[in-house]
């Protein structure tokens, strides 16, 4: 039995990486559609990014440079743990630098830094079917979207203006991609929406889990669902962030202490950290270092 | 005063150290070896491997060992490395009826060709603590009667004689099983991915939701035609050969429910089947499986589908635990992003409430 793990390049046998590629061409095809692939049993569990794990290892080459973010930081167990699974199957490198990232793969985040071409964001998705809380069954989720029958879906945001005065989808805030197709973003704060604007990198999104493989080609228009009256807004904080001083990226909220002490951090830990290289600080680093001083 | 959650790296590879450490225990003790788990933990290697769809009592210990017991873990660990394997082929249908039969009983009539075979089996026996078992003393031989080897005749084709049951289901020719592992699912789903499903579905669930059909929800009135719990043979038709060969035997559990009737102006009543077969021997599982088997085939039948038991794509979404178990112990990882958006959303609505609110008491303050 010693010889009982060998694994082929990349984990997954050829023959699966290519059913996979296939079903991703067919989403780059139909931009938004939600492709229907035989998702594999990963060695992580469901629910912890089998799906952007099976098309990371069905696209990735020796050649390729792999950032693995979650929650937009490199260092979140989670993405260490995906990381650290490709560099053992597949020996490729590895970055944090999303410049230098020929592939991302991502939890609940698009970097600040703009993605340019050649780039590939993949995606881990929880639930793909952005339909689902309005309708539970998939027989007819799929009805609605070949019929495209959306309706539901704007009634639950008027709904929400309705009771909450506001849109009160606060992340996976429903899109609609290429004039056709409402698709669910995953779990990303509304805050990323507008960068998946046409951007110039590839973004596929898997979800093993549900078998399912979607996807938004470069120079894609997506369009956040909303009404003239009530248009489409993202988060916004008061603050910049307290250690690189930037403003109009996402912050993460850090408890200090048990007084109601904040700070709020950029949740992009590289975006943060290349700034703070070049020079920017904000509040709590100047006091930190004044301290440490 | 900040410190980033940073060393996820090294913190991960201190926590499976430890986990390590905790899995083997007291090292004065000698370590469980995969024989001694193959030999008396058999009906846990059994669940795993019926679960995780693989026939390999070694690798399932081994999971078992790998797991610290955990089950659901074990059948995880032994299904990332069945997805693996490559498939070179499908073996020809299992003859249930030429099992080398070690238990076989049924419900429905007190004695049948083949008789009444209690084999190793819990019934019956008083669930009181045995306290010779915390010392290792020594256990009888068995009686063994001598193996026959006859064809035991299946209840249900007794009662196919008489034309009182409804045929088992018949496939074309030239159909291939599909293979739920290997094809995304689609609903509706033909009855053979459903037990497909069905048979790696998780052993709890499966008894929860067949037990809710006896208690009303979605009842089917069924009877055990038959368990039969035993070893058959697995043939390979190799196309270069020209014939099929044995690939050697495995245990597995078969129940078949007989249910109540169904008819209609031109044929008249017979009973309907439920179905169930499981690796290993697993009775509870194979029961379980052939109840909800048949509350799924009410559509079939015509029947309402008013119970969960019934709700084919509830019962099949959410049957497999490894699935579950992963999507509900995601909730662990970090949200914060999202939670972030809340945590403002729920802030902004408050100020606006609160604002609502000073401004109501203003005006009230102000007339008074």
């Amino acid at each position: 039995m010693s010889d009982l793990a060998t694994y082929n390049f990349a984990y997954l046998d050829e023959q699966t990486k290519r059913m996979i590629r296939r079903a991703i061409l067919k989403a780059i095809a139909i931009p938004g559609y939600q492709v229907p692939f035989a998702s594999r049993e990963m060695p992580m569990p469901y629910g912890w990014g089998t799906g952007g794990v099976q098309v990371t290892a069905s696209i990735i080459g020796p050649e390729d440079v792999l950032k693995v973010i979650d929650q937009g930081a490199d260092d979140t167990t989670n993405a260490v743990s995906i990381r650290a699974f490709f560099q053992k199957v597949a020996e490729v490198a590895v970055t944090t630098h999303t410049g230098e990232a020929s592939i991302i793969q991502t939890r609940h985040r698009i970097p600040e830094e703009t993605l340019r071409e050649g780039q590939v964001l993949v995606y881990q998705v929880p639930i793909p079917e952005p339909l689902r809380f309005l309708e539970p069954r998939e027989t007819e989720t799929r009805k609605m979207h070949a019929l495209e029958e959306y309706g539901l879906m704007h009634v639950k945001l008027y709904e929400d203006i309705a009771k909450h005065g506001r849109i009160a989808t606060t992340y996976a805030y429903p899109v609609k991609v290429h004039g056709r197709y409402v698709m669910d973003p995953s779990p990303t704060p509304k805050f990323d929406n507008p960068k998946m604007h046409m951007s110039e990198a590839l973004q596929l999104f898997g979800a093993g889990r549900e078998k399912r493989i979607y996807a938004v080609p470069p120079f894609t228009e997506v369009v956040s669902l909303d009404f003239e009256d009530h248009p489409f807004e993202i988060q916004t904080f008061d603050k910049p962030c307290a250690l690189c001083g930037a403003e109009h990226v996402y912050l993460d909220e850090v408890v200090l202490d048990d007084k109601g002490g904040r700070m709020f951090v950029c949740s992009d830990t590289d975006h943060c950290e290349t700034r703070q290289a070049e020079g920017h600080f904000g509040a709590m680093l100047a006091t930190s270092k004044e301290a440490a001083e | 005063m900040y410190v980033a959650v940073k060393g996820g790296e090294t913190a991960i590879a201190n926590a499976h150290r430890l986990l390590a450490d905790k899995r083997r225990g007291d090292r004065t003790l000698p370590s469980i070896t995969i024989d001694q788990i193959i030999e008396q933990l058999g009906l846990s290697v059994d669940r795993v491997m019926a679960e995780a769809s693989l026939y390999d009592r070694s690798l399932a210990a081994l999971a078992l060992k790998q797991a610290r017991g955990d089950m659901i873990e074990a059948i995880f660990l032994l299904r990332a490395y069945r997805t693996t394997l490559p498939r070179f082929g499908t073996s020809l249908p299992v003859e249930t009826g030429a099992m080398r039969v070690e238990r076989r009983v049924s419900a429905t009539y007190k004695d049948l060709p083949g008789g009444q075979l209690l084999g190793p089996t819990f019934d019956y026996t008083h669930r009181l603590l045995d306290p010779s078992l915390l010392e290792d003393e020594s256990v009888d031989e068995p009686m063994m009667r001598e193996d026959g080897g006859e064809y035991v005749m299946r209840v249900s084709d007794i009662l196919d004689g008489e034309g009182l049951i409804e045929p088992d289901g018949e496939m074309p020719q030239d159909h291939i099983a599909g293979d739920i592992t290997r094809e995304p699912m689609e609903f509706p789903m033909p009855r053979d991915l459903r037990l497909q499903a069905l048979a790696r579905g998780d052993e709890g669930f499966l008894l929860a939701l067949g037990y809710s059909t006896q208690r009303g929800y979605g009842r089917t009135h069924p009877f055990v035609g038959e368990i039969r719990m035993g070893q058959v043979e697995i043939e390979f038709d190799v196309p270069e050969l020209g014939f099929c060969v044995s690939l050697g035997e495995i245990r597995v559990t078969e129940c078949q429910m007989v249910n109540q009737f169904k008819g209609s102006a031109k044929a008249p009543p017979q009973f309907t089947r439920g179905y169930g077969l499981v690796f290993g021997q697993s009775e509870r599982k194979a029961m379980s499986m052939s109840l909800v088997d048949r509350a799924l085939r009410t559509q079939e039948f015509g029947e309402d589908v008013v119970a969960p038991a019934q709700d084919e794509e509830f019962v099949i979404s959410h049957c497999d635990n490894v699935q579950a178990t992963g999507f509900v112990e995601h909730l662990k990882l970090p949200h914060y992003v999202d939670f972030q958006a809340e945590l403002d959303l729920v802030r902004r609505m408050r100020a606006k409430h609160e604002a609502a609110r000073q401004e109501q008491n203003d005006i009230k303050e102000a007339a008074e």
